[in-house]
């Protein structure tokens, strides 16, 4: 009989407020160094603009603290820094097209009511496992937002793009929230038959086949969702959930075989989409042979990705300081662009720190998944973490022409407000998940009554010594 | 479901690697030629945003940026335009930039490799890069006067400093006002930059340097007298044939002296007399005698056929190849398919008072900071020696004689000994010639030399010769340098 001493698993809430404070100094800080390049004074606005950020960024700590003491401590500091550069770089943006606080007010606006809903997922959803009963309804939810822009009167094309809707005063890119949806349902799906998906079937070539009418929800789903964004000319978004979808069908089957498939209907699918489609073939011609005088100058051409990459050219290694470039003169530089423009003016060493954060945020978020114990938490986790990862792979990717451009946004940084929401839940998810995986069980001894305990009796008596994780220890002893 | 989500997590590590990559590609490796692209505005911008350097004359800024409303932050003004536009040049937001605008941009706008080390220290001082001032080696007073000497004719005339090879005056005609070019309203300086382009004399062009090159007619002279005293057959006292014509090896062209006549009642001429009066015929022979391979290598040795910078780009000098004894001949006395520029030609003068020495022309005198302390000056660089001491002298003395009585006459200086020599080069047929001349002072200790071009004589017209219409501009440049 092994006795294990139990380290007190630390809440990491200070941590997360210390962490806080720097991101929140970043991001002010940029704010003020924006308004003293550009007018040689702070933004008038800062004290205000600059409070209510803090404000509601504490606020959501404290709500973290309250229901969720247990949660990750990066996650929230690493998506306040993001949020915060970002408005810093839409305030800078707007101030050089001479339109103070155009977009800049709307997205502290969507980053409150961002937060707030952050919030609101953190206090209404006390267990994460809750989702899974929503599965299919998620499913439904998911190919009904996808849906929902081509609905005449709802649906609206910007940028010969429909997958805007109209809601009151607002556009919304319902395929933000989808992501989601379709995360909770490939979880819940795959969770429940992952092992007929991996066991049951035929076996070709080596490679283990999945029986049709298990594989077929799935593929039904990504099949429509897939083919509606196709209609929708929206590249980007059928990348990130085909992603998506081969990642979480890789976590839950472990077999490499499904990877395979995933790249193999990939190839085809490109394949096709580019003979088959002109704009695709357009967006490719174009990211091969961008410096070409006609691509550039062409309608839809190179000549946003070139421009974007001069940018960043003229940034150099250590960028030429807020304010300082000239990110207004690539089209989108405050949204899908804003790499671009923060390369400008933070150089390479500020385009690194970004990315490092979200390396950061990510691997936190994998971690969680890994140390969640029930399968939907983990497939819910990492599916989420890595749809972050992988849509700041395509965005980011498409801005230094490693891949051609999709029309995605920076998580966290871009202006939009429904990638803003949407973004903020995956945050306000992961932190739900990662406090249930971090929580302490109840401990035993606690039936005796917590306050009679002696220090020394907290010792537990596991039935055997192995290398648990401190949580399965706990649960070991409560059985 | 852990080892997938290890695995999953290398992925996304290689993803963003993958990234960092890309980023440091676009912004490390292929920045320099994305800022250099043509497309990329952020340069100009950049440029024009920034502050940038005089152009200063004895003190005096003749090209200065100004703080400007619009959004370009700066605005580039020439105070004395046309008298100083062949060497500044324009600096145009719409249609680029010539002259040291050009030649010299790195330094002006601050961004020279060659300053690198005061560079390194601005920015360990946390300063941003700055723009240098650039001390030109032109004296105002000798540019002044060639510019009011040479008056509405069109033409070219240079001068530099002996001693160092320093320009002392640049000025071409017809001129221009680079401020048209420098404004930034696109409409308007296209407008105004397509009249310069269409322009009766091209005004846009430097004829002290470059543009279509001159026929250098007797100034050429000079040179082939190099090549026979160089050869060592010759001396001054060589007897030439002098006579009223001389026929053209291979053809039944004969070749005249200006005016017609023999250079001398016997028929006979010492090579300096031959020089004094500018003899056709003498000359002519002489070229035969010393041969085609000979004239080439000597024109060569003063810079002939060899690209100089100054760093505004010179036009090399030709003298052609693969010539018969008529076209040497010809070559000889400077017309034929002899090309010169002004420069060259006051560059062999000033070879001829150095004693034989040939010294870089250039016209960066020091490169400063904004504070004024001195970053980089030009020290003297010796491009060769084409002639040796000896040469120089004899043919010194045989120039002053061109003065003193000769075709130069016209370049006496009260004082002063003033060495010359005259050129009148035929051009197309019916046209009138065009009327050179050049010259150095003091001969007993020269500072100066001078050459002038007065397109097609000037206001002289078809009666015009070097030695009237050339040689007094060349005076007014030499005599404004010494009386400094």
């Amino acid at each position: 009989m092994a006795t294990v001493e139990p380290t007190p698993v630390r809440s990491g809430r200070s941590g997360e407020l210390g962490l806080l404070i720097l991101a929140l100094a970043l991001g002010l800080s940029a704010y003020a160094l924006v308004g003293s390049t550009l007018d040689g004074r702070i933004p008038g606005n800062f004290y205000r603009d600059g409070g209510i950020f803090v404000v509601v960024t504490l606020l959501t700590h404290a709500v973290v603290r309250w229901r969720a003491p247990f949660a990750d401590p990066v996650l929230l500091p690493i998506a306040a820094a993001l949020n915060g550069v970002g408005m810093a770089m839409i305030y800078r943006i707007d101030h050089a097209h001479a339109d103070a606080d155009a977009l800049a007010g709307k997205q502290l606006i969507w980053t409150l009511v961002s937060l707030a809903a952050a919030c609101a997922v953190l206090v209404l959803l006390r267990d994460h496992r809750t989702l899974r009963r929503f599965t299919y309804i998620a499913l439904l939810v998911g190919v009904g937002l996808l849906v929902l822009p081509l609905v005449p009167g709802v649906g609206a094309q910007i940028y010969g793009a429909r997958i805007w809707i109209h809601v009151g005063p607002m556009s919304l890119q319902p395929a933000e929230f989808a992501k989601i949806a379709f995360a909770v349902f490939f979880a819940g799906y795959l969770v429940t038959n992952r092992d007929t998906l991996t066991l049951a079937g035929p076996k070709v070539l080596g490679l283990q086949l999945p029986r049709l009418r298990d594989f077929g929800p799935l593929l039904l789903a990504l099949g429509a969702s897939l083919a509606v964004l196709v209609a929708q000319r929206d590249l980007g978004t059928s990348l990130l959930f085909f992603g998506l979808f081969v990642a979480m069908l890789y976590i839950a089957t472990e077999r490499s075989s499904w990877v395979l498939i995933g790249l193999g209907l990939f190839a085809a699918g490109a394949f096709v989409a580019v003979r088959a489609f002109p704009h695709v073939q357009a967006r490719f011609s174009s990211w091969l042979h961008a410096f070409d005088t006609d691509t550039f100058n062409a309608v839809g051409g190179s000549g946003q990705v070139v421009r974007g990459l001069f940018g960043m050219a003229n940034g150099g290694l250590l960028g030429t300081g807020w304010g300082e470039g000239y990110p207004q003169l690539v089209p989108f530089a405050s949204s899908d662009f804003i790499i671009a423009s923060l390369g400008e003016e933070l150089g390479l060493t500020g385009l690194f720190a970004i990315l490092v954060l979200y390396v950061l945020f990510v691997q936190r978020g994998l971690r969680i998944a890994i140390g969640t114990r029930d399968g939907f938490g983990k497939l819910l986790a990492g599916g989420l973490a890595f749809a972050i990862a992988w849509q700041c792979f395509v965005v980011v990717g498409g801005v230094t022409r490693l891949i051609p451009v999709t029309g995605l946004t920076t998580p966290f940084l871009a202006y939009g407000g429904s990638s803003l929401l949407a973004n903020w839940i995956i945050v306000a998810l992961l932190l739900r998940i990662s406090d249930n995986a971090r929580r302490p069980a109840p401990l035993p001894l606690r039936a005796h009554g917590p306050a009679a305990e002696p220090a020394s009796a907290r010792t537990i008596e596991l039935p055997r010594p192995d290398r648990a994780e401190p949580a399965r220890q706990a649960r070991g002893g409560a059985s | 479901m852990n080892t997938p989500l290890r695995r999953l997590s290398s992925v996304v590590l290689l993803l963003f690697v993958a990234l960092l990559a890309a980023a440091s590609y676009v912004q490390f490796v292929q920045a320099p030629s994305l800022n250099a692209d043509p497309r990329n505005v952020r340069t100009l911008y950049r440029e024009y945003g920034s502050f940038r350097g005089p152009l200063i004359v004895d003190g005096t800024e003749v090209a200065l940026s100004k703080p400007s409303d619009d959004a370009f932050g700066y605005q580039r003004s020439y105070p004395d335009p046309e008298m100083y536009a062949a060497v500044t040049g324009y600096y145009s937001v719409v249609v680029g930039r010539s002259g040291m605008e050009r030649y010299a941009n790195d330094l002006l706008n601050g961004t020279s490799d060659s300053l690198w080390w005061d560079r390194f220290q601005q920015l360990v001082a946390g300063k941003d890069p700055q723009g240098y001032s650039v001390e030109l080696t032109i004296d105002a007073a000798a540019q002044q006067a060639a510019w009011d000497a040479l008056g509405d004719q069109r033409g070219a005339v240079v001068a530099v400093d002996t001693r160092s090879g320093a320009i002392l005056a640049m000025v071409s005609k017809p001129s221009y006002d680079p401020n048209d070019l420098a404004a930034h309203k696109t409409s308007t300086v296209n407008e105004r930059y397509q009249a310069l382009l269409a322009a009766d004399g091209d005004p846009l062009v430097n004829r002290a340097i470059g543009g279509d090159t001159y026929p250098p007619g007797s100034v050429f002279k000079l040179v082939t007298a190099s090549a026979a005293l160089q050869s060592g057959t010759f001396t001054a006292d060589s007897a030439l044939d002098g006579t009223d014509g001389y026929t053209l090896p291979g053809t039944r062209t004969v070749l005249h002296n200006f005016g017609g006549g023999a250079c001398a009642s016997s028929g006979k001429i010492s090579l300096a007399d031959a020089l004094r009066i500018s003899c056709n015929t003498a000359f002519a022979s002489l070229g035969n005698a010393v041969g085609q391979d000979a004239l080439r290598a000597q024109a060569r040795a003063y810079g002939f056929d060899t690209s100089l910078s100054v760093p505004l780009p010179v036009t090399p000098s030709r003298f052609p190849e693969g010539l018969d004894d008529a076209q040497t001949a010809l070559s000889a006395i400077g017309q034929g398919s002899v090309r010169v520029t002004p420069l060259q030609v006051a560059m062999v003068s000033a070879t001829i008072a150095n004693g034989g020495t040939e010294l870089e022309p250039y016209l960066v005198k020091t490169v400063r900071t904004p504070d004024l302390s001195v970053v980089s000056r030009t020290s003297p660089t010796t491009l060769g020696t084409p002639i040796s001491p000896a040469t120089a002298s004899t043919l010194t003395a045989m120039m002053e004689q061109v003065v003193t009585d000769g075709t130069g006459t016209a370049a006496r200086i009260p004082g002063v000994t003033v060495a010359g020599k005259s050129g009148t080069a035929e051009t197309t047929k019916g046209a009138a010639p065009h009327a050179w001349f050049t010259a150095f002072a003091p001969a007993d200790d020269p500072q100066v030399a001078v050459a002038v071009v007065v397109e097609h004589g000037g206001d002289a017209g078809s009666e015009a010769t070097g030695g009237a219409v050339a040689a007094p501009i060349a005076r007014a440049v030499l005599k404004a340098v010494l009386d400094r």
